[in-house]
């Protein structure tokens, strides 16, 4: 029993300190004067996110969503940030409007999904031991879930050459 | 019962409901960055909060309700589609640079100039 508490003590800790980091650095991500401070509060945000999975025995899904998000959009958004903006002005880089409503709003809209989530009594008797998950995904993917695997490869592919497509400049005949 | 008074964080047996109030946070936060910013990463930036807090949920019920693999797979998904949506958007954010020297979503009201 003892050994339990100790167990529920841990987990509950690096559970604080997770969802500490990351709704904090969502509301950087929001608040936030300076674009370059949204977009670095988004890196730390998703590598929060990226704790919970592991939290949640989703061992494959944090590996790639370190990998994807963190190593792979961020870079994307920060290089469309140092390419489009000028970060010396930071006062005009990150402008917001509306914010008295939008605050109050997004609260009322959080607490309604809270409170829904929270009085829904959910069947949580499911059997859940923190086993690996790749093994299962490979085979949900190509075995239930094929033909939406391969549609996505393709919608996949044709958002980068349509992404090269667009970002690339005319040439002149 | 003198351990638990003493340390209130053994109370927090964690459970799906807390994993709840996060992405529900997430997700207005997201809400509240794509609503009130005029940058156009900026607005992407919040589309990416959002995506992240559905993402959470999917997993979550999968671990706690389901105990199936289905969530996963969803949450993978989400992850292609964030990444096919991000390459595309910030594509065309930079065409829009170049034409406009602008990304305001003020400014750039017309599909040609």
């Amino acid at each position: 029993m003892a050994e339990l508490l100790n167990h529920l003590n841990l987990a509950g800790a690096i559970f604080g300190l997770l969802a500490t980091v990351t709704v904090g650095c969502a509301g950087i991500v929001a608040l936030s004067r300076n674009v370059v401070h949204s977009a670095l509060g988004l890196v730390v945000c998703l590598a929060g996110v990226a704790g919970l999975y592991v939290l949640l025995a989703a061992d494959f899904l944090a590996a790639v969503q370190v990998l994807v998000y963190v190593g792979g959009i961020l870079v994307l958004i920060l290089f469309a940030v140092m390419l489009t903006n000028r970060i010396s002005d930071v006062k005009v880089s990150n402008l917001s409007m509306g914010q008295g409503l939008a605050v109050p709003l997004g609260l009322v809209i959080a607490t309604l999904i809270g409170v829904t989530a929270l009085s829904v009594p959910w069947d949580t008797s499911a059997p859940s031991g923190a086993n690996p998950t790749t093994v299962r995904l490979g085979n949900a993917f190509l075995d239930q879930y094929l033909l939406p695997f391969e549609i996505v490869s393709v919608v996949l592919l044709a958002a980068l050459v349509g992404a090269v497509v667009i970002a690339r400049k005319d040439v002149k005949e | 019962m003198d351990k638990i008074i003493a340390n209130p964080l053994i109370l927090l047996d964690v459970g799906l409901g807390h994993f709840l109030a996060v992405s529900a946070a997430l997700f207005a936060f997201g809400l509240i960055t794509i609503s009130t910013r005029k940058n156009a990463v900026g607005i992407l930036i919040g589309v990416e909060l959002v995506l992240n807090g559905a993402s959470l949920n999917f997993v979550a019920f999968s671990r706690y309700v389901t105990g199936s693999i289905t969530g996963h797979v969803f949450s993978v998904f989400i992850i292609v589609m964030a990444a096919a949506e991000a390459a595309i958007a910030l594509a065309i954010v930079l065409s829009i640079f170049q034409n406009f020297r602008t990304i305001s979503s003020d400014y750039t009201t017309e599909l040609k100039q």
